[in-house]
Protein backbone atom coordinates (compact mmCIF):
# COMPACT_ATOMS: atom_id res chain seq x y z
CA UNK A 1 0.00 0.00 0.00
CA UNK A 2 2.67 2.32 0.85
CA UNK A 3 4.27 2.31 -3.07
CA UNK A 4 1.02 3.49 -3.80
CA UNK A 5 0.68 6.03 -1.37
CA UNK A 6 4.08 7.99 -1.14
CA UNK A 7 3.87 9.02 -4.50
CA UNK A 8 0.21 10.38 -4.68
CA UNK A 9 0.60 11.49 -1.92
CA UNK A 10 3.60 13.41 -2.90
CA UNK A 11 2.45 14.41 -6.08
CA UNK A 12 -0.72 15.78 -4.42
CA UNK A 13 1.13 17.43 -1.79
CA UNK A 14 3.69 19.46 -4.72
CA UNK A 15 0.06 20.37 -6.81
CA UNK A 16 -1.34 21.75 -3.18
CA UNK A 17 1.56 24.25 -2.40
CA UNK A 18 1.93 25.23 -5.63
CA UNK A 19 -1.45 25.82 -6.04
CA UNK A 20 -1.48 28.09 -3.19
CA UNK A 21 1.67 29.75 -3.49
CA UNK A 22 -0.45 30.50 -7.14
CA UNK A 23 -3.50 31.72 -5.38
CA UNK A 24 -1.32 33.49 -2.84
CA UNK A 25 0.93 35.08 -5.35
CA UNK A 26 -2.21 36.46 -7.58
CA UNK A 27 -3.85 37.79 -4.87
CA UNK A 28 -0.98 40.02 -3.11
CA UNK A 29 0.47 40.44 -6.92
CA UNK A 30 -2.44 41.41 -8.24
CA UNK A 31 -2.08 44.41 -10.94
CA UNK A 32 -5.70 46.45 -11.22
CA UNK A 33 -7.05 45.55 -14.58
CA UNK A 34 -8.75 48.46 -15.53
CA UNK A 35 -11.72 47.19 -16.71
CA UNK A 36 -12.96 50.10 -19.07
CA UNK A 37 -10.37 49.11 -21.36
CA UNK A 38 -11.55 45.75 -21.71
CA UNK A 39 -15.05 46.94 -22.46
CA UNK A 40 -13.37 49.66 -25.03
CA UNK A 41 -11.15 47.19 -26.50
CA UNK A 42 -14.52 44.62 -27.57
CA UNK A 43 -15.95 47.43 -29.37
CA UNK A 44 -12.94 47.63 -32.00
CA UNK A 45 -12.85 44.97 -34.52
CA UNK A 46 -9.57 44.23 -33.97
CA UNK A 47 -8.12 43.97 -37.60
CA UNK A 48 -4.76 46.08 -36.08
CA UNK A 49 -4.81 48.43 -39.02
CA UNK A 50 -3.60 51.35 -37.64
CA UNK A 51 -6.16 53.66 -39.48
CA UNK A 52 -6.87 55.78 -36.17
CA UNK A 53 -3.40 56.47 -35.99
CA UNK A 54 -2.19 54.01 -33.32
CA UNK A 55 0.15 51.72 -33.14
CA UNK A 56 -3.09 48.75 -33.49
CA UNK A 57 -6.83 48.54 -31.74
CA UNK A 58 -4.52 47.79 -28.21
CA UNK A 59 -2.82 50.96 -28.44
CA UNK A 60 -5.89 52.68 -29.56
CA UNK A 61 -8.44 51.61 -26.37
CA UNK A 62 -5.39 52.08 -24.07
CA UNK A 63 -4.91 55.91 -25.50
CA UNK A 64 -9.03 55.89 -25.31
CA UNK A 65 -9.24 54.67 -21.26
CA UNK A 66 -5.92 56.65 -20.09
CA UNK A 67 -6.53 60.36 -21.90
CA UNK A 68 -10.09 61.57 -21.93
CA UNK A 69 -9.33 64.00 -25.02
CA UNK A 70 -8.95 61.60 -27.25
CA UNK A 71 -11.83 61.26 -30.23
CA UNK A 72 -13.85 58.03 -30.11
CA UNK A 73 -14.47 57.79 -34.20
CA UNK A 74 -11.06 57.39 -35.32
CA UNK A 75 -11.95 53.51 -35.90
CA UNK A 76 -12.89 53.95 -39.48
CA UNK A 77 -13.12 49.87 -40.34
CA UNK A 78 -15.38 50.18 -36.89
CA UNK A 79 -17.25 53.10 -38.54
CA UNK A 80 -20.35 54.39 -36.91
CA UNK A 81 -21.15 50.84 -34.87
CA UNK A 82 -17.51 51.08 -32.99
CA UNK A 83 -17.76 54.89 -32.80
CA UNK A 84 -21.24 54.43 -30.74
CA UNK A 85 -19.93 51.41 -28.02
CA UNK A 86 -16.64 53.68 -27.45
CA UNK A 87 -18.64 56.40 -26.44
CA UNK A 88 -21.07 54.52 -24.54
CA UNK A 89 -18.14 52.62 -22.46
CA UNK A 90 -16.64 56.02 -21.52
CA UNK A 91 -19.55 58.16 -20.92
CA UNK A 92 -18.94 60.51 -23.54
CA UNK A 93 -20.99 61.88 -26.44
CA UNK A 94 -20.95 60.22 -29.58
CA UNK A 95 -19.54 61.92 -32.79
CA UNK A 96 -20.58 61.03 -35.93
CA UNK A 97 -17.74 58.80 -38.32
CA UNK A 98 -16.94 59.90 -41.68
CA UNK A 99 -16.97 56.83 -43.84
CA UNK A 100 -13.80 56.88 -45.84
CA UNK A 101 -12.71 53.96 -48.64
CA UNK A 102 -9.91 53.39 -50.87
CA UNK A 103 -9.59 54.30 -54.27
CA UNK A 104 -6.69 52.94 -57.00
CA UNK A 105 -5.40 56.16 -58.49
CA UNK A 106 -4.81 53.93 -62.24
CA UNK A 107 -6.56 52.69 -64.97
CA UNK A 108 -3.90 51.61 -66.98
CA UNK A 109 -5.50 48.16 -67.37
CA UNK A 110 -4.10 45.19 -70.19
CA UNK A 111 -6.04 46.77 -72.94
CA UNK A 112 -4.99 50.81 -72.50
CA UNK A 113 -0.98 50.01 -71.93
CA UNK A 114 1.16 47.27 -72.36
CA UNK A 115 4.28 45.16 -70.64
CA UNK A 116 7.06 46.42 -71.82
CA UNK A 117 9.14 43.02 -70.01
CA UNK A 118 8.64 39.47 -69.21
CA UNK A 119 9.52 39.73 -65.65
CA UNK A 120 10.23 36.04 -63.76
CA UNK A 121 11.30 37.50 -60.43
CA UNK A 122 9.66 36.67 -57.14
CA UNK A 123 5.82 37.77 -57.98
CA UNK A 124 5.31 40.74 -55.67
CA UNK A 125 4.76 44.56 -56.43
CA UNK A 126 7.07 45.07 -54.31
CA UNK A 127 10.32 43.38 -55.74
CA UNK A 128 9.27 44.06 -59.27
CA UNK A 129 9.12 47.60 -58.27
CA UNK A 130 12.63 47.81 -56.57
CA UNK A 131 14.60 45.77 -58.97
CA UNK A 132 12.85 47.33 -61.92
CA UNK A 133 10.35 50.01 -61.39
CA UNK A 134 7.01 47.96 -62.55
CA UNK A 135 6.75 45.67 -65.66
CA UNK A 136 4.53 48.47 -67.17
CA UNK A 137 5.48 50.84 -70.03
CA UNK A 138 4.35 53.27 -67.41
CA UNK A 139 6.25 53.65 -64.17
CA UNK A 140 3.75 54.92 -62.33
CA UNK A 141 1.06 52.05 -63.36
CA UNK A 142 -0.64 49.74 -61.12
CA UNK A 143 2.29 46.53 -60.93
CA UNK A 144 -0.36 43.56 -60.62
CA UNK A 145 0.58 41.44 -58.78
CA UNK A 146 -1.70 41.77 -55.83
CA UNK A 147 0.03 43.29 -52.75
CA UNK A 148 -3.03 45.32 -51.69
CA UNK A 149 -4.90 42.52 -52.24
CA UNK A 150 -2.57 39.84 -49.65
CA UNK A 151 -2.90 42.60 -47.19
CA UNK A 152 -6.82 43.12 -47.46
CA UNK A 153 -8.80 41.92 -44.72
CA UNK A 154 -11.73 42.36 -46.21
CA UNK A 155 -11.73 41.10 -49.53
CA UNK A 156 -12.36 44.76 -51.09
CA UNK A 157 -9.60 44.81 -53.33
CA UNK A 158 -8.94 42.73 -56.63
CA UNK A 159 -6.60 42.72 -59.44
CA UNK A 160 -8.62 43.08 -62.76
CA UNK A 161 -7.31 42.90 -66.12
CA UNK A 162 -3.47 43.96 -64.69
CA UNK A 163 -4.95 46.64 -62.43
CA UNK A 164 -6.54 46.83 -58.78
CA UNK A 165 -9.88 47.51 -58.42
CA UNK A 166 -11.96 48.86 -55.01
CA UNK A 167 -14.63 46.99 -54.14
CA UNK A 168 -16.25 50.02 -52.76
CA UNK A 169 -19.04 47.90 -51.13
CA UNK A 170 -16.62 45.83 -49.51
CA UNK A 171 -13.91 48.84 -48.65
CA UNK A 172 -14.24 50.05 -44.89
CA UNK A 173 -10.85 52.62 -45.42
CA UNK A 174 -8.32 51.18 -43.21
CA UNK A 175 -5.61 51.94 -45.59
CA UNK A 176 -3.54 49.12 -45.17
CA UNK A 177 -3.24 48.37 -48.81
CA UNK A 178 -2.63 51.96 -49.40
CA UNK A 179 0.30 51.12 -47.26
CA UNK A 180 1.59 48.35 -48.90
CA UNK A 181 1.14 49.95 -52.69
CA UNK A 182 5.08 50.82 -53.94
CA UNK A 183 3.88 52.89 -56.44
CA UNK A 184 1.46 54.54 -53.15
CA UNK A 185 -1.21 54.36 -55.90
CA UNK A 186 -3.93 53.61 -53.74
CA UNK A 187 -5.15 56.85 -51.32
CA UNK A 188 -8.03 56.89 -48.84
CA UNK A 189 -11.48 59.56 -49.68
CA UNK A 190 -14.22 60.06 -47.93
CA UNK A 191 -16.93 57.11 -49.08
CA UNK A 192 -19.44 60.10 -50.52
CA UNK A 193 -17.03 61.65 -53.30
CA UNK A 194 -17.06 59.30 -56.46
CA UNK A 195 -15.51 61.77 -58.86
CA UNK A 196 -11.57 59.98 -58.95
CA UNK A 197 -8.59 60.95 -61.18
CA UNK A 198 -7.42 57.62 -62.03
CA UNK A 199 -3.91 58.76 -62.97
CA UNK A 200 -0.77 58.77 -60.70
CA UNK A 201 1.97 60.28 -63.66
CA UNK A 202 3.81 63.16 -63.26
CA UNK A 203 5.53 62.49 -66.93
CA UNK A 204 4.69 65.18 -69.57
CA UNK A 205 1.20 64.91 -71.60
CA UNK A 206 2.88 64.25 -74.38
CA UNK A 207 5.07 60.76 -73.05
CA UNK A 208 1.84 59.77 -70.92
CA UNK A 209 -0.33 59.75 -74.30
CA UNK A 210 2.27 57.11 -75.82
CA UNK A 211 2.36 54.90 -72.83
CA UNK A 212 -1.25 54.59 -71.57
CA UNK A 213 -4.56 55.57 -73.27
CA UNK A 214 -6.47 56.82 -69.87
CA UNK A 215 -3.38 58.66 -68.44
CA UNK A 216 -3.72 62.41 -67.36
CA UNK A 217 -2.28 64.52 -69.60
CA UNK A 218 -2.47 67.70 -67.89
CA UNK A 219 -4.12 69.34 -70.04
CA UNK A 220 -6.32 71.59 -67.05
CA UNK A 221 -9.92 71.62 -69.08
CA UNK A 222 -11.00 69.69 -65.74
CA UNK A 223 -9.67 72.86 -63.51
CA UNK A 224 -11.29 75.17 -66.10
CA UNK A 225 -14.23 73.56 -66.01
CA UNK A 226 -15.02 73.06 -62.06
CA UNK A 227 -17.87 75.44 -60.28
CA UNK A 228 -16.24 74.75 -57.62
CA UNK A 229 -12.86 75.04 -58.21
CA UNK A 230 -12.02 71.46 -56.11
CA UNK A 231 -9.41 70.30 -59.38
CA UNK A 232 -5.66 71.76 -59.49
CA UNK A 233 -3.39 70.37 -61.83
CA UNK A 234 -0.24 70.32 -60.75
CA UNK A 235 3.35 68.80 -62.52
CA UNK A 236 1.18 67.35 -65.35
CA UNK A 237 -0.79 65.16 -63.07
CA UNK A 238 -4.88 66.70 -62.08
CA UNK A 239 -6.19 66.16 -58.25
CA UNK A 240 -9.58 66.68 -57.20
CA UNK A 241 -10.07 67.94 -53.45
CA UNK A 242 -12.79 65.84 -51.56
CA UNK A 243 -13.73 69.22 -49.36
CA UNK A 244 -14.56 70.79 -52.13
CA UNK A 245 -15.95 68.68 -54.93
CA UNK A 246 -19.74 68.47 -55.20
CA UNK A 247 -19.78 65.48 -57.30
CA UNK A 248 -21.30 66.82 -60.65
CA UNK A 249 -18.95 64.84 -62.80
CA UNK A 250 -18.74 67.81 -65.18
CA UNK A 251 -15.16 67.35 -65.25
CA UNK A 252 -15.46 63.26 -66.33
CA UNK A 253 -17.05 64.37 -69.35
CA UNK A 254 -14.37 66.90 -70.14
CA UNK A 255 -11.94 64.48 -69.50
CA UNK A 256 -9.98 64.16 -73.34
CA UNK A 257 -8.27 60.65 -72.34
CA UNK A 258 -11.40 59.77 -69.74
CA UNK A 259 -8.32 59.63 -66.63
CA UNK A 260 -11.86 61.31 -64.60
CA UNK A 261 -13.81 58.49 -63.32
CA UNK A 262 -16.99 57.86 -61.59
CA UNK A 263 -16.38 55.17 -58.99
CA UNK A 264 -19.40 54.27 -57.30
CA UNK A 265 -20.74 51.92 -54.51
CA UNK A 266 -22.31 49.69 -56.68
CA UNK A 267 -24.94 48.53 -54.06
CA UNK A 268 -25.67 51.83 -53.62
CA UNK A 269 -26.63 51.78 -57.69
CA UNK A 270 -28.62 48.92 -57.71
CA UNK B 1 36.25 25.87 -14.34
CA UNK B 2 37.52 24.51 -17.54
CA UNK B 3 34.83 21.80 -16.74
CA UNK B 4 31.92 24.76 -16.48
CA UNK B 5 33.57 26.07 -19.93
CA UNK B 6 33.40 22.35 -21.69
CA UNK B 7 29.96 21.94 -20.50
CA UNK B 8 28.60 25.56 -21.46
CA UNK B 9 30.42 24.96 -24.87
CA UNK B 10 29.24 21.71 -25.53
CA UNK B 11 25.72 22.34 -24.42
CA UNK B 12 25.84 25.48 -27.13
CA UNK B 13 27.38 23.65 -29.96
CA UNK B 14 27.98 20.11 -29.68
CA UNK B 15 24.77 19.29 -28.04
CA UNK B 16 22.48 21.74 -29.06
CA UNK B 17 19.11 21.01 -28.28
CA UNK B 18 17.54 21.83 -31.63
CA UNK B 19 19.88 20.50 -33.82
CA UNK B 20 21.63 17.67 -32.66
CA UNK B 21 18.81 15.91 -29.75
CA UNK B 22 15.66 17.60 -31.85
CA UNK B 23 14.21 18.87 -28.88
CA UNK B 24 12.17 21.99 -29.19
CA UNK B 25 11.29 21.92 -32.57
CA UNK B 26 7.58 23.61 -32.50
CA UNK B 27 8.88 27.04 -31.16
CA UNK B 28 12.06 26.14 -33.69
CA UNK B 29 9.68 25.99 -36.36
CA UNK B 30 6.74 28.40 -34.96
CA UNK B 31 8.78 31.23 -33.95
CA UNK B 32 11.10 31.57 -36.71
CA UNK B 33 9.79 33.12 -39.12
CA UNK B 34 10.78 37.13 -38.06
CA UNK B 35 14.66 38.01 -35.89
CA UNK B 36 13.18 39.54 -32.68
CA UNK B 37 10.11 37.34 -32.60
CA UNK B 38 13.10 34.20 -32.53
CA UNK B 39 15.25 36.02 -29.94
CA UNK B 40 11.99 36.98 -27.54
CA UNK B 41 10.93 33.45 -27.43
CA UNK B 42 14.73 32.19 -26.57
CA UNK B 43 15.19 34.42 -23.74
CA UNK B 44 12.15 33.20 -22.36
CA UNK B 45 13.13 29.47 -23.09
CA UNK B 46 16.68 30.33 -22.08
CA UNK B 47 14.75 32.31 -18.17
CA UNK B 48 12.74 29.37 -17.82
CA UNK B 49 15.52 26.85 -18.37
CA UNK B 50 17.55 28.35 -15.60
CA UNK B 51 14.71 28.52 -13.16
CA UNK B 52 13.33 25.08 -13.65
CA UNK B 53 16.64 23.74 -13.35
CA UNK B 54 17.19 25.62 -10.25
CA UNK B 55 13.94 23.95 -8.68
CA UNK B 56 13.98 20.72 -10.21
CA UNK B 57 17.59 19.59 -9.30
CA UNK B 58 17.04 19.46 -5.59
CA UNK B 59 13.99 18.01 -5.30
CA UNK B 60 14.96 15.12 -7.90
CA UNK B 61 18.63 14.79 -5.78
CA UNK B 62 17.17 15.33 -2.27
CA UNK B 63 13.55 13.91 -2.53
CA UNK B 64 12.56 11.69 -5.41
CA UNK B 65 16.27 9.67 -5.46
CA UNK B 66 16.55 8.98 -1.66
CA UNK B 67 12.72 7.74 -1.88
CA UNK B 68 13.32 5.63 -5.20
CA UNK B 69 10.79 7.76 -6.70
CA UNK B 70 12.80 8.34 -10.09
CA UNK B 71 9.75 6.96 -12.10
CA UNK B 72 8.18 9.89 -10.68
CA UNK B 73 10.37 12.82 -12.40
CA UNK B 74 8.08 13.33 -15.66
CA UNK B 75 4.91 14.25 -13.49
CA UNK B 76 6.52 15.94 -10.78
CA UNK B 77 8.71 18.32 -13.13
CA UNK B 78 6.30 19.64 -15.32
CA UNK B 79 4.04 19.99 -12.18
CA UNK B 80 6.84 22.05 -11.16
CA UNK B 81 7.70 24.11 -13.87
CA UNK B 82 4.25 24.72 -15.30
CA UNK B 83 3.71 25.96 -11.49
CA UNK B 84 7.08 28.23 -11.38
CA UNK B 85 6.56 29.49 -15.19
CA UNK B 86 2.97 30.98 -13.78
CA UNK B 87 4.28 32.17 -10.61
CA UNK B 88 7.30 33.93 -12.64
CA UNK B 89 4.74 35.51 -15.15
CA UNK B 90 2.74 36.76 -12.17
CA UNK B 91 6.00 38.45 -10.16
CA UNK B 92 6.73 39.90 -13.83
CA UNK B 93 3.69 41.32 -14.55
CA UNK B 94 3.32 43.09 -11.15
CA UNK B 95 7.49 43.96 -10.57
CA UNK B 96 8.92 43.87 -14.51
CA UNK B 97 6.14 45.23 -16.50
CA UNK B 98 8.54 45.65 -18.99
CA UNK B 99 10.03 41.99 -19.11
CA UNK B 100 6.28 40.66 -19.23
CA UNK B 101 5.26 42.76 -21.80
CA UNK B 102 8.38 41.89 -23.99
CA UNK B 103 8.29 37.65 -22.97
CA UNK B 104 5.07 37.77 -22.16
CA UNK B 105 3.50 36.02 -25.01
CA UNK B 106 6.26 33.25 -24.80
CA UNK B 107 5.89 32.70 -21.28
CA UNK B 108 2.94 30.58 -21.25
CA UNK B 109 3.93 28.84 -24.49
CA UNK B 110 6.64 27.02 -22.58
CA UNK B 111 5.56 26.16 -19.69
CA UNK B 112 6.07 22.74 -20.92
CA UNK B 113 7.97 22.69 -23.87
CA UNK B 114 9.92 19.71 -24.14
CA UNK B 115 13.37 21.46 -24.31
CA UNK B 116 12.52 22.88 -21.19
CA UNK B 117 11.63 19.35 -19.39
CA UNK B 118 14.89 17.88 -21.98
CA UNK B 119 16.97 19.92 -20.14
CA UNK B 120 16.08 19.46 -16.37
CA UNK B 121 15.80 15.61 -17.20
CA UNK B 122 18.96 15.45 -18.68
CA UNK B 123 20.81 17.23 -15.63
CA UNK B 124 19.78 14.51 -12.92
CA UNK B 125 19.73 11.64 -15.83
CA UNK B 126 21.87 9.05 -15.00
CA UNK B 127 25.40 8.45 -15.25
CA UNK B 128 26.07 12.11 -16.49
CA UNK B 129 24.15 13.57 -13.60
CA UNK B 130 25.79 16.83 -13.12
CA UNK B 131 26.26 18.85 -9.79
CA UNK B 132 23.98 21.70 -8.88
CA UNK B 133 26.63 24.07 -9.82
CA UNK B 134 26.80 22.35 -13.38
CA UNK B 135 23.30 21.72 -14.32
CA UNK B 136 22.89 25.50 -13.84
CA UNK B 137 25.74 26.04 -16.17
CA UNK B 138 24.52 23.09 -18.66
CA UNK B 139 20.90 24.90 -18.58
CA UNK B 140 22.05 28.54 -19.33
CA UNK B 141 23.84 27.11 -22.60
CA UNK B 142 21.10 25.04 -23.48
CA UNK B 143 19.11 28.16 -23.62
CA UNK B 144 21.76 29.91 -24.88
CA UNK B 145 22.20 27.35 -27.59
CA UNK B 146 18.33 27.19 -28.27
CA UNK B 147 18.89 31.08 -29.15
CA UNK B 148 21.66 30.36 -31.56
CA UNK B 149 19.69 27.53 -33.54
CA UNK B 150 16.68 29.90 -33.67
CA UNK B 151 18.21 33.52 -34.99
CA UNK B 152 20.57 31.55 -37.24
CA UNK B 153 17.41 30.04 -38.47
CA UNK B 154 15.60 32.59 -38.80
CA UNK B 155 18.21 34.21 -41.02
CA UNK B 156 17.78 31.16 -43.37
CA UNK B 157 14.49 30.89 -43.49
CA UNK B 158 14.11 34.35 -44.17
CA UNK B 159 16.40 33.86 -47.49
CA UNK B 160 14.25 30.73 -48.16
CA UNK B 161 10.76 32.32 -47.98
CA UNK B 162 12.12 34.78 -50.64
CA UNK B 163 13.54 32.42 -53.03
CA UNK B 164 12.05 30.94 -56.45
CA UNK B 165 11.24 27.05 -55.21
CA UNK B 166 9.22 24.83 -56.77
CA UNK B 167 4.90 25.41 -55.54
CA UNK B 168 5.19 22.03 -54.17
CA UNK B 169 8.39 22.97 -51.78
CA UNK B 170 6.23 26.73 -51.26
CA UNK B 171 5.75 26.74 -46.88
CA UNK B 172 6.58 23.97 -44.27
CA UNK B 173 9.15 21.38 -46.74
CA UNK B 174 11.48 24.43 -47.74
CA UNK B 175 11.51 24.77 -44.13
CA UNK B 176 11.64 21.54 -42.68
CA UNK B 177 14.48 20.59 -45.76
CA UNK B 178 16.41 24.19 -44.37
CA UNK B 179 16.29 22.81 -40.93
CA UNK B 180 17.32 19.80 -41.89
CA UNK B 181 20.46 21.39 -43.81
CA UNK B 182 21.67 23.98 -40.68
CA UNK B 183 21.52 20.46 -38.46
CA UNK B 184 23.27 18.53 -40.79
CA UNK B 185 26.06 21.66 -40.64
CA UNK B 186 25.82 21.54 -36.51
CA UNK B 187 27.55 18.34 -36.82
CA UNK B 188 30.89 19.43 -37.64
CA UNK B 189 30.63 20.37 -34.24
CA UNK B 190 30.81 16.97 -32.93
CA UNK B 191 34.28 16.45 -30.99
CA UNK B 192 35.41 20.02 -30.99
CA UNK B 193 34.64 20.75 -27.13
CA UNK B 194 36.48 17.72 -26.56
CA UNK B 195 39.36 18.72 -28.47
CA UNK B 196 39.50 22.56 -26.93
CA UNK B 197 39.60 21.13 -23.14
CA UNK B 198 40.64 17.83 -22.73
Amino acid sequence: MEIYLIPVGLVTLIGILAGLGLALASKFMAVPVDETFDKVRACLPGVNCGACGYAGCDDYAKALTQNNGIKTNLCIPGGDGAAKAISEALGVEFEDVEEQSAVVRCAGNCEVSSYVMDYEGPQTCAACNTFYQGRRSCSSACLGYGDCVDVCQYDAIHIENGVAVVDKSRCVGCGMCAKMCPNNLITIVPFTSNVTVTCSSHDKGAYTRKVCKVGCIGCRKCEKSCPTGAITVNDNLAAIDPAKCINCEVCVGQCPTGAIQVIKCKNLEA
Amino acid sequence: MSQMMFILVSAIFVENFVLSKFLGICPFLGVSKKLDSAVGMSLAVTFVMCISTAVTWPLYTYLLKPKNLDYMQTVVFILVIAALVQLVEIILKKYVPALHQSLGVYLPLITTNCAVLGVTILNVDGAKAFSYGQAMVNSVGAGLGFMLAMVLFSGVRSRVETSDRPESFKGLPATLIAASIVSVAFMGFSGVAEGIFH
